[in-house]
């Protein structure tokens, strides 16, 4: 075969990574999703099954797993917003790094104000 | 030793060649030879460069002076034929556009076949796969069959609004830059994109709707993530994902 291995990593810049967070949230949200559609589809079979499967959930670890969620979704939700402008908005493409400072300022701003209160209630024990 | 009335400045102990600074560059080339039946390994030469040397000098210099056994290729040197694209420091760029000093050479610098595209030899790629792209999307005036008695007339601004795109050299620092390209080698790839746009927004050809038919493919303009690494190679300057992002709204509007 005429095909060398992979040499190394290429450097591209704002652009790719921001393409590739983009695939590795919208990758974990899938996964969350699949979970969740299983665990709320518990109600159908008793709504006792489902409040001790969504109690399990009470804990530290799962607290972090909520606010990695969070984290992601709010990435892929701004990030789809500047992905939609660069294809539909003419000038897009121009500013595509402008926008996507943007979306991490935004994204910053968003866990701001979410983070402090989620972790209070998770390792508050109110 | 002098031989201009020019002051020299103190101290100076580097070698000059025509008043102009030399020093040591490292380079570290991946190597590979369909003939050894061994796979592809980094090798270190290490050249004396001018200031004003450029990348594919110091190839040369190893070539000609070094091991005649290198391979890569180049035309013109000048920018211009688009033979002599190479991943140079991790991105894809034209060895004969990037000089030596702009690169820090203190430190060696990884030149690399282009991605995405089979290795022949060292650094020279089977283009086959690309230029077979390029074909697929028709890359010449299509016309009805009313010609014209005069030249067919076009307006500054109907140029215009192709002219970034006639630039294109061919020389897949974009299409071998784009990730997708690199793992689902079906994708027309940028330049492929590229190329359809020069004729797609020319107000003389009458092949716009044929091209937008093909590239309205799984594997045409759709695959594009908008992810800036063909816009952030291209040594033309041509702004690639504009150019798919308008050849994707012409398809949506089908209005060109």
């Amino acid at each position: 075969m005429p095909e060398a291995p992979a040499g190394t990593l290429y450097r591209g810049r704002e652009g790719m990574w921001s393409w590739l967070a983009h695939r590795v949230t919208g990758f974990g949200i899938f996964f969350f999703l699949l979970v969740h559609v299983l665990d709320t589809a518990l109600v159908r079979v008793s709504p006792e099954a489902y409040n001790a499967v969504i109690g399990t959930y009470k804990n530290p670890i799962m607290g972090l797993g909520e606010a990695a969620l969070v984290a992601a979704i709010v990435y892929h939700a701004f990030n789809g917003i500047r992905v939609t402008l660069v294809d539909f908005w003419s000038e897009g493409p121009r500013y595509h790094r402008v926008m996507l400072w943007i979306v991490v300022g935004l994204w910053v701003v968003t866990m701001a104000f979410f983070l402090p209160r989620h972790l209070g209630n998770v390792f508050g024990g109110h | 030793m002098t031989n201009d009335t020019a002051p020299e400045p103190a101290a100076s102990a580097q070698a000059t060649s025509g008043g102009v600074d030399a020093f040591d560059v490292t380079l570290r080339i991946r190597r590979y030879n369909p003939e050894s039946g061994d796979a592809a390994y980094w090798e270190e030469f290490t050249v004396r460069a001018l200031r004003t040397d450029r990348v594919l000098d110091a190839l040369h210099t190893i070539k000609w002076e070094v091991d005649g056994s290198l391979t890569f290729r180049r035309s013109c040197a000048h920018g211009i034929c688009g033979s002599d694209a190479m991943r140079i420091n991790g991105r894809n760029r034209l060895a004969c556009k990037v000089l030596l000093k702009d690169l820090d050479p203190s430190r060696p610098i990884t030149i690399e076949p282009i991605k995405g595209l089979p290795v022949v030899k060292d650094l020279v790629v089977d283009m086959e796969p690309f230029f077979a792209s390029y074909r697929e999307i028709m890359p010449f005036l299509i016309t009805g069959p009313n010609v014209p008695t005069a030249e067919r007339r076009q307006s500054p601004a109907e140029r215009a609004r192709y002219d970034d795109t006639t630039k294109c050299i061919l020389c897949a620092a974009c299409t071998s830059s784009c990730p997708v390209f690199w793992t689902d080698g079906q994708y027309f790839g940028p330049a492929a994109i590229v190329n359809a746009h020069r004729f797609i927004f020319d107000s003389r050809d009458e092949g716009a709707a044929q091209r937008l038919e093909i590239l309205n493919d799984r594997e045409g303009v759709w695959r594009c993530r908008t992810i800036f690494n063909c816009t952030e190679a291209c040594p033309r300057g041509i702004e690639v994902t504009k150019a798919i992002q308008e050849v994707k709204r012409a398809m949506i509007t089908r209005a060109v």
